[in-house]
This record gives structure tokens, C-alpha cells and sequence, in this order.
């Protein structure tokens, strides 16, 4: 079990965790989710024992990591934002040294690496220099390298960053299948879709605090529209008085991107109507009506009044 | 706790060899740039030439003094002497073709014989120099002084322009009224001995009969002899100029390794290795270890290199050499240990201590030799840890001392390694960012 109790990180002015608080239980996964700045590495190291917290606690199995050498940390497996890879060596040579330190050998340290490798297909790439890699693979190689020790936490920081959709589904599968293995995951992002197909619950921070901590379902009841209009407009578009519409009561929330109209509403076969008549009564002509269904990026939105990614 | 640790080496040493730029700037490049040295102070025991310092000479006298003198300075070993028009020569000085041009003026032989005994009316002879040549200058004065001296004195002694100016120096002691009488009865007599000297040489020298030779010369020869290692051993430049690039280049390796250590800290790895259960000392410890490693085999390399290449060898205390070397290599280690505790980013921190490093370098003497510093830089530069090291180094190879001699730079390199090293750990930021 990992638990944080108001964790608090100081930079001079700034504050980057302001204290923070959850818990994971055992096999669970979580997704710290935030904007840019929210505080989630900052978070991460601390929960990995990289920083020391200006203020609250870490606990792992119920005690705090004590010392640089406290075997506690061999219960953790981090996963760094950045590619904490050497380069110029072998896979293979990366994965021994980090086996290494927490005194893997021998035999023990080569089975390590070789399932490593195996559960994110790089077996066949093992020899080769990690500069030779794709970005998708030093992402794969990056995970696997925390995997070594056989962590029971896992705290992953933005593994899928920079990543195509090919690899990041493959470290999905990889995410997935550890999952299923009993690890418990601290995953950290900024993409609500990545958090809803892995998160068993949602940790969401902005300014270094927690402003929801909820299952998937409770977080969706949270949101005020369950559909979102997307309305193609003619010319007029740029003579769209927002304000207006939104006074409507059936639109929850109302954006204008390009021509697009996005307008969010809870019932869609009843409001609908309502919304295109408005606009054909006060002379918006569209071209082109779809509908999405809400997703957590608006859960977002409504928490904080701002977009997840270029918050 | 020993998985770890071989396994961190392990790595430097991986990532040491597998950059190519590395491996070139430690081995390749104090070879070539050593040798070079090496061969420009003088190469193995001097027997390579020297080149000799290019003189001109503007000669306006016509009698036998001027040229023999120039003859004479033809023959020195150190000069190379052309006889030219006052133009060619100012213009070579001022083009740095000739250190110095020599202006003999009419009637030199003349007036420098009749100011030989009286000092009165000496000739001048006129020098034009090259000004960023002061050193070369002296030395061409010295020996213009000595062959003057001796050529006129030859002349004055040994020929017949001596009898008459010995005769007309005498007609003017005669003459002269403020001298003191006993004074001018004793100068008479030698100036009449003078003519009969050279009346009687030159009687000699009609009847066939070997003339004596005259004139003054220095009553000295000069047996040089460098102070070696003993017998049979000769300087070695090469000696030297290994050991100074071999302390360079190695403290360049020490920056890469601060600098390593900072790129691994902007980068996601120093995280990763903070997250295992290691401590800091075995973190730091492992990097001091492989820098040394490291730093100790390029030492074996180049010295290696000269002793096959060019001969130098150990003529001291092996021990006390290979004790230098890993005191050397222990700081240089930390050194960049340092760098890596008070740099902040890896730019900023490789412009300073490639400044420090250089000026380390030279005030230790690794480019120029430390005895040629004025009396107060040398001095002053026994508080720079290279110093020690280069004169360490200097002792146990070419100058052949023993193991008593190695045991102070030992000492000293040791003492900077752990004030190096202790500050690093007290500076060092251990707290990763972000
Ligand atoms: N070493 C540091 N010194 C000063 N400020 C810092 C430091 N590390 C982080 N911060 C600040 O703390 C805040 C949180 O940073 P953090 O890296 O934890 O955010 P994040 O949620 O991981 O963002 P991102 O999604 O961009 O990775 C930011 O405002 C950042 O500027
Ligand atoms: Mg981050």
C-alpha cells in the first residue's frame, strides 16, 4: 500500500505541491492527472524518495523510506519522464546496470532482463545501442528498465509522452498485462482517454493540489452534459454571440473553434432541437450537425474552467 | 553493495570508450601535441639542431679588423651570418628574417685600436633589433662583445697597424699633461714594449718564422654539462613535454566526467539511480573510482608511447612514479567531481573549468617549464595542484630522482584530491530537479 498525506513541495516562491493526499491499495491503479506545472513529477519524486518533501509524508507498507539505502525503495519501480537511458550502450547493458543496483546477478539479473525485454518486444533488439532506437522503443525500453526487481508499485511518469499510436498502444498492452500481474500503478498524464483506459480511480491535481479523487463512474456524474453538439457554421460564425446562446438553459457549456461550434447538453434527444432552432431563429445557417459523447477532458474543464492540455 | 559498484565502472568505462571524441582527445591528442613540444625544447638530449639565430651584417670598413671579425663570427656555431647592404638588413630585421642586424662603421678597425689603450674616441658600432627578440639579442651581443675584444687586441698585439698605433698612442701619452707622472712614466713603458713586441713580430713574421699569436681572449674555456640523472643519461624533452599534455588532456577527461554527471542530472538518469537502494557516497565513489581508472591509463598509454618512441624512461623511482600518477589521477577525479557539484548546467560549467583547467595547466608548467617563471610565479604556483604533479612527474622520469623526491608531490596531490573531493560532496546538489 502506498499512501501520501499532505504532501508539500516548496521552490523558494513557488509551490509545486501544495498538499497533496491519496492513497493506492494494493493492485490498484491510479492516474495522477493534471496540466503542465500541475505538480505531478514533483509528486512522483517524492514518492520515489528523490526529493525531500517540505512538508507531509510518504508511506509505503505503512513507513516512511528512511535513508538512501533503505531496502523499502526496492518495492518501487520508477518509470522517468525523461528517457533515463545511456545511450551509447546496448539495451542489454542498460538493463544489466540497472539490475545491477539493486544487486542483481548472474543468472538472476539475465532471466530479469531477458522478460523485460520480452513483455516489451525488444528480445530482438537487445544488442543493440539504445541511440539506434526509435522514440517508441527508448519509451518500451524506458519501462523496462524499471521492471527489473520486480517492483510491486510501479510509478510511471508520462510513459507514452512523444509516443506514436503504435507504441503507445503496445505500452498500453504492456501496462495492462503488468496490471493483471497483481503491480500496483501510479500512472501520470495529461490525456484523460489514457487515464480512462487504465485508471481504476483518478487522482486529478492543478496548482499542486487535489481537486477530485474519484472512480471513473462517480467522475462522470460529475459532468453537466453527457453529449456535445458539434455544429458546422456558415460565414456567419464570426457574428456568434456566445453569450447569448449560453443563456439558453438547455446548453451547459458552449465553445467556438474555427466554425465549429461546440455546445455541450445533457439530454440530447430534447435539447437538440432547441439548440439548432435557436440558431436558424436568429440566423445562423450551419452546414453540418454531429455529436460526441462527453469524455473525462471535460470533466477537466468543468472542475477547473480550463483545458487540460493547453491549460 | 560490490554488484553496484563494478557495475557503475563498468558502465563509465563503456561509455568512455564508446565516444569516440574521448577516446581521440585523451590518447591521440597529447601524443601529437607532446611530440610536437618535445621536438620544438630541443628533442631527445639535444642532438637535434637547434637553428641558429639569423644575423646580418652591414660592414662600412674596409681594413683587415672588420673583417676578420666578421669572419669570426661566421664561425660561431650558434649564429648564421650574411653580410649585407644597410637597406636589406633593416628591412630583414623589421620582416623578422634577422634577430639583429650588426652596422659596422668606417674606419672601426682604426678607432677601435686607438681606443684600446686611452678609451677615448671609440667607434660605434650600431645594433638594429628585432624587439620581440630581447632574449636572442643578448645572446648576439655577448658574443659580438668577445670577438671584439679579441680581434682588436689580435691587432693590437700582433701587427703592424699595432706598432703604429701603439706609437701613436704613445705620442699622445707624452703629450698629455694631466697625467699623474709615475702614472704616465709606467704607461710609456708599456706602450713602448708594445712597439717592440710587434716590431719584433713583424720581423719574424718577414723572416719566415711563426709569428706569435696575439691578442687578448677569454682565459677560460667552458665545459658544460648538464645535471642528469647520472651517468650516460641525457635530457629528454620528450620526458616533459609527455608529462605536461598527459596532465592536460587527463584534466580535460576530469571535466567530461563533471560534465557527464550533469548531463545525467538534466536528463532522466540520475533519477533512475537515485531510485535505487545505493547510497550516495557508493554513487559518487564509483564515478571517483572509474575517473581514476581511466585517468591512470592514459597515463600508462602516452608514457608508454614516449618510451617506445622517443626513449624517455623512468630513470627514478618506478614506485614513486607510478605514485604520482595515482595521486594525480585520484584528483583529477574528484576535480571532476567538483565540477559537477558547483556547475550548474553542463554549457555553463565546461566554459569554466576548460578556463580553469588551461590556466591550471599552464601555471604547473606542462606548457613551459616552471624554471623558466620569474623567481616570484614560481612561487606562487606550488599553490596549483599541477605544479606538483608536473614537477613529480619531471623527477621520476628525466631527472632520476628517487623515491624520497616523489613522496611530497605524492602527498600534495593527495591533500588536493580530498579537499576536491570533500567539497564536492558538501556542495553537491543532491536533491534532483523536479
Ligand atoms: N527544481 C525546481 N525548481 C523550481 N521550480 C520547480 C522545480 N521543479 C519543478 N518546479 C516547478 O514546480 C511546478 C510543478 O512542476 P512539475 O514538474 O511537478 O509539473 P508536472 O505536473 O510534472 O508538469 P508536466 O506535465 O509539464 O510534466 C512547476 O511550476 C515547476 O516550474
Ligand atoms: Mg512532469
Amino acid at each position: 500500500m502506498l499512501e501520501v498525506k499532505a504532501l508539500k513541495k516548496t521552490y523558494g516562491a513557488i509551490t509545486a505541491v501544495d498538499g497533496v493526499s491519496f492513497k493506492v491499495s494494493d493492485g490498484e491503479t491510479i492516474g495522477l492527472l493534471g496540466p503542465n506545472g500541475a505538480g505531478k513529477t514533483t509528486t512522483i519524486s517524492m514518492l520515489a524518495g528523490l526529493l525531500t518533501p517540505t512538508a507531509g509524508q510518504v508511506l509505503i507498507e505503512g513507513r516512511p523510506v528512511s535513508g538512501d539505502t533503505d531496502p523499502l525503495k526496492r518495492q518501487i519501480g520508477l518509470v522517468p519522464q525523461d528517457l533515463a537511458l545511456y545511450d551509447e550502450m546496448s539495451a542489454n547493458d542498460n538493463l544489466s546496470l540497472f539490475g545491477a543496483l539493486y544487486d542483481l546477478s548472474g543468472a538472476v539479473l539475465r532471466r530479469a532482463s531477458d522478460e523485460a525485454l520480452e513483455l516489451v518486444g525488444l528480445t530482438d533488439r537487445a544488442k543493440d545501442k539504445v541511440v539506434t532506437f526509435s522514440g517508441g522503443m527508448k519509451r518500451r525500453l524506458n519501462l523496462a528498465a524499471a521492471l527489473l526487481h520486480d517492483p510491486k508499485i510501479l510509478l510511471l511518469d508520462e510513459p507514452t509522452v512523444g509516443v506514436d499510436p503504435q507504441s503507445r498502444n503496445a505500452i498500453f498492452d504492456n501496462l495492462e498485462l503488468l496490471k493483471k500481474r497483481g503491480k500496483t500503478l501510479v500512472y501520470t498524464t495529461h490525456y484523460m482517454e489514457e487515464a480512462e483506459r487504465l485508471c481504476d480511480r483518478l487522482v486529478i491535481v492543478d496548482h499542486g493540489k487535489v481537486i477530485a479523487d474519484d472512480t471513473l463512474d462517480n467522475l462522470y456524474k460529475l459532468l453537466p452534459v453527457t453529449n456535445i453538439l458539434a455544429i458546422d457554421l456558415e460565414e456567419t460564425a464570426e457574428a456568434l454571440n456566445l453569450e447569448r446562446l449560453n443563456q439558453l438553459p438547455e446548453v451547459k457549456t458552449v465553445e467556438l473553434a474555427g466554425r465549429v461550434l461546440k455546445a455541450g447538453v445533457r439530454n440530447l434527444s430534447e435539447d437538440t432541437p432547441k439548440v439548432l432552432g435557436w440558431l436558424v431563429a436568429n440566423g445562423y445557417r450551419y452546414s453540418h450537425v454531429a455529436s460526441e459523447r462527453a469524455n473525462l477532458e471535460s470533466v477537466f474543464l468543468n472542475l477547473t474552467g480550463r483545458n487540460l492540455r493547453d491549460a | 553493495m560490490m554488484t553496484p559498484l563494478i557495475a557503475l565502472v563498468r558502465r563509465d568505462l563503456t561509455l568512455f570508450f564508446a565516444d569516440q571524441r574521448s577516446v581521440i582527445m585523451s590518447f591521440v591528442a597529447p601524443i601529437i601535441i607532446a611530440t610536437f613540444f618535445g621536438y620544438v625544447f630541443g628533442g631527445n638530449g639535444g642532438k637535434t639542431e637547434t637553428s641558429r639565430i639569423p644575423v646580418m651584417v652591414v660592414n662600412d670598413d674596409t681594413g683587415d679588423v672588420a673583417k676578420q671579425l666578421i669572419a669570426n663570427l661566421s664561425a660561431e656555431k650558434a649564429l648564421d651570418v650574411k653580410t649585407v647592404s644597410i637597406d636589406d638588413a633593416r628591412t630583414a630585421v623589421r620582416k623578422g628574417k634577422a634577430t639583429v642586424a650588426i652596422l659596422i662603421p668606417k674606419e672601426f678597425g682604426n678607432k677601435a685600436g686607438a681606443a684600446f689603450f686611452r678609451g677615448e674616441n671609440k667607434p660605434e658600432i650600431g645594433m638594429l633589433f628585432d624587439p620581440s627578440r630581447r632574449m636572442e639579442m643578448s645572446m648576439v651581443q655577448g658574443i659580438l662583445t668577445g670577438q671584439i675584444m679579441q680581434t682588436v687586441s689580435k691587432e693590437v698585439f700582433g701587427g703592424k697597424t699595432g706598432q703604429v698605433l701603439a706609437k701613436d698612442a704613445l705620442a699622445g701619452v707624452e703629450k698629455s699633461t694631466g697625467m699623474d707622472p709615475s702614472t704616465k712614466s709606467v704607461l710609456s713603458g708599456l706602450l713602448s714594449s708594445v712597439e717592440k713586441l710587434n716590431a719584433l713580430n713583424e720581423k719574424d713574421k718577414a723572416d719566415g718564422k711563426p709569428a706569435m699569436s696575439g691578442g687578448l681572449s677569454t682565459p677560460y674555456t667552458l665545459r658544460e654539462e648538464a645535471m642528469m640523472s647520472g651517468n650516460g643519461v641525457v635530457y629528454n624533452s620528450y620526458g616533459h613535454s609527455f608529462g605536461g599534455m598527459g596532465i592536460q588532456f587527463i584534466l580535460f577527461m576530469g571535466i567530461d566526467v563533471g560534465i557527464g554527471v550533469l548531463l545525467a542530472r538534466q536528463r532522466g538518469l540520475w533519477k533512475r539511480l537515485r531510485a535505487a537502494p545505493i547510497s550516495r557516497g557508493l554513487l559518487l565513489g564509483a564515478r571517483v573510482l572509474s575517473a581514476a581508472m581511466i585517468a591512470m591509463l592514459i597515463l600508462i598509454v602516452i608514457f608508454s608511447f614516449a618510451r617506445v618512441v622517443f626513449g624517455v624512461k623512468i630513470e627514478g623511482s618506478l614506485l614513486g612514479f607510478i605514485g604520482i600518477c595515482v595521486a594525480f589521477s585520484l584528483m583529477t577525479a574528484t576535480f571532476g567531481l567538483l565540477i559537477a557539484a558547483i556547475g550548474k548546467t553542463p554549457e555553463a560549467a565546461r566554459g569554466l573549468s576548460v578556463l580553469v583547467t588551461l590556466l591550471m595547466v599552464m601555471l604547473g608548467g606542462a606548457w613551459v617549464p616552471s624554471f623558466v617563471f620569474p623567481q616570484w610565479l614560481q612561487k606562487v604556483t606550488v599553490l596549483v595542484p599541477t605544479r606538483w604533479a608536473m614537477d613529480g612527474l619531471d623527477a621520476m622520469t628525466w631527472r632520476g630522482l628517487g623515491f624520497n623526491d616523489a613522496i611530497q608531490p605524492i602527498g600534495v596531490l593527495l591533500l588536493f584530491a580530498a579537499v576536491f573531493g570533500v567539497v564536492a560532496v558538501w556542495q553537491f546538489k543532491w536533491e534532483i530537479d523536479g
